[in-house]
């Protein structure tokens, strides 16, 4: 019985040598890495269809409205219509434009957002590459898109576009910091930069429990900085800014029309999916089973079940939270994320060398708790926060 | 010589020669950012993993970015485009090809290159860290303190200009 479960979790690496046994042994390795290539080029924006569905659907609900209900179940094909809507309609490039950067910015935004799946491990055996440096490839692929950012912004032509990308960028530019200094705790404390390395110093249980580097102090607050400052590098409500619909249109790619369009969009949601992926590398144990009682399910299940939920915290964010101001996003990252972040890397110092055991627990919540009081603090003094009474409604 | 190695070198040299040619400035940046990363790509193909992210991360993500807000700044619109070649570029030009043939000439009479290179040791990420932090933790804390000055000095000069407007 229990080889049917390790054949099922194995799947798709089967298939994959099954598939090899065709090809000349010359050729291996080139269609090994196209085979990989082309699962990681079609599961993704798959998913992204689901996501935008998933999306439209919980944001509805939270609104009190239906959502998509015309086209397919519950709505279910309403991705394939915008897909078919944005191929169809037509490309409008701005006389001004500068063509040939205009034309390069959605390419290199959604190139950049795939390359960065080559380190995610989506399941046992299941990696692009496994690079030595794979966390560090993440962060580097991920400051491409910045690039890509500006020049849809400036290619354009257009005042709102150049604004948007500026802000894009300095929030970009602002939040990347945290995001990896969040994630330097996990790689102090795995000793190693190749993800598969890190996912595995988080499997094992002690009793039901996992051993993923969320479950401990320094891990649950890097886990909460990454997440924050993922959502803003993703352009996403709170942090929507570079896109804010009410100020400045839609952005940087406020002059995009039809596919480029959807590019944009497709770059944008695939960027969200691979952070959050990150994040399940990082902290939440990867593709492992949350209890060993369910490690019977395959792998990659985990995988996505774990990058769902963690998009619907995402759709629930931006169900629930306002617009930041522009000053506020800044003083936010500068004087609370960065500093945690900081604090956080003393934190996992301090539990690498106490000897395991309740002292260690208690010294590092304190040590993670007073800081984090203290900078709260800090950032509310001189705002008067009051109850917000409403003029013009209930 | 493989062929990725003819590729990535290609592409460094077109987008260097690229970033000297073109007449926009933002596009000899964006030209020039295709060099850095044709540079990359030739550190990662050699197998020197965290030099040639290291080299995406700092040229492609943050010097690039930092450039083409500097032209934004200081550019003026409704400028005209004028030809970045210079009217000596003839005189330049033999300069560099002088240059150019005196270091190629001391490379190949040079005795070492025909010497067999020594097996490369495997240079991973992990013994670099360990590197930084034994051996070499004095250089890397006085470079850390160096740039935290250099932050802060940019921080009090953005800071006074704003009080001399008020």
């Amino acid at each position: 019985m229990t080889q049917v479960f390790v054949q099922l979790d194995q799947i798709f690496v089967i298939v994959k040598y099954w598939l090899l046994g065709f090809v000349p042994a010359g050729w291996q390795p080139l269609v090994s890495a196209i085979v990989s290539v082309v699962t990681v080029v079609i599961a993704f924006p798959a998913l992204f269809a689901l996501v935008t569905w998933f999306e439209r659907k919980g944001l509805g609900r939270m609104q009190n409205r239906y959502g998509p209900n015309r086209a397919g179940p519950a709505g279910l094909f309403q991705p394939i219509a915008d897909a078919i809507k944005s191929l169809t309609k037509e490309d409008i490039v701005p006389l001004a434009a500068d063509h040939v950067v205009h034309f390069l910015a959605p390419v290199l935004l959604v190139t950049a957002a795939f390359l960065a799946y080559a380190v995610i491990p989506v399941g046992r055996n299941m990696i692009v590459v496994n690079l030595n440096a794979g966390v560090l490839f993440f962060f580097a692929v991920g400051s491409v898109v910045e690039l890509s950012v500006f020049m849809a912004g400036w290619s354009s032509r257009s005042k709102y576009s150049l604004l948007g990308a500026m802000r894009a960028i300095a929030q970009m530019i602002s939040y990347e910091v945290p995001l990896v200094l969040a994630s330097v705790v996990v790689i102090m404390q795995a000793g190693s930069l190749s993800t598969v390395a890190i996912v595995e110093r988080q499997a094992g249980y002690t009793g039901i429990w996992p051993h993923w580097f969320v479950f401990t102090p320094w891990g649950f607050v890097g886990f909460a900085l990454f997440m924050i400052a993922a959502t803003a590098e993703s352009n996403r409500s709170p942090f929507d800014l570079p896109e804010g619909e009410s100020e400045i249109i839609a952005g940087y790619y406020i002059e995009y029309s039809g596919f480029k369009f959807a590019l944009f969009f497709l770059g944008e949601y695939l960027g969200m999916m691979a952070t959050s992926g990150m994040a399940i590398t990082l902290f939440l144990g990867g593709w492992a089973a949350p209890f060993p009682f369910l490690a019977w399910i395959p792998s990659y299940v985990w995988f996505f079940l774990k990058l769902l939920a963690l998009i619907f915290g995402f759709i629930w964010i931006r169900g629930t939270l306002p617009r930041l101001r522009m000053d506020q996003l800044m003083n936010f990252a500068w004087e609370f994320i960065l500093p945690m972040a900081l604090f956080n890397m003393l934190v996992a110092g301090v539990w690498h060398f106490m000897p395991p055991g309740i002292p260690r627990w208690l010294v590092c919540i304190a040590m993670v708790a007073t800081p984090c009081i203290l900078l709260s603090m800090r950032l509310k003094r001189k705002k008067k926060l009051q109850l917000r009474t409403y003029q013009f409604a209930e | 010589m493989t062929a990725s190695f003819l590729i990535l070198a290609l592409l460094t040299v077109a987008g260097t020669a690229a970033a000297m040619g073109l007449r926009n400035a933002v596009h000899c940046v964006l030209a020039l950012t295709l060099g850095f990363a044709g540079i990359a790509a030739l550190y990662l193909q050699l197998g020197a993993q965290f030099v040639g992210l290291a080299q995406i991360m700092v040229y492609v993500g943050a010097v690039a970015i930092l450039a083409v807000f500097a032209i934004m700044m200081t550019h003026k619109p409704g400028q005209a485009e004028a030809s970045v070649f210079s009217s000596h570029w003839i005189a330049g030009g033999v300069v560099a090809a002088a240059v150019f043939a005196v270091l190629a000439w001391a490379i190949a009479s040079s005795e070492a290159v025909f010497q067999l290179l020594p097996p490369q040791p495997d240079v991973t990420v992990q013994k670099i860290g360990d590197a930084l932090m034994h051996r070499f933790v004095l250089p890397l804390e006085i470079m850390g303190l160096l740039l935290t000055a250099a932050l802060i000095g940019a921080v009090v000069i953005a800071m006074d200009r704003k009080e001399e407007t008020k």
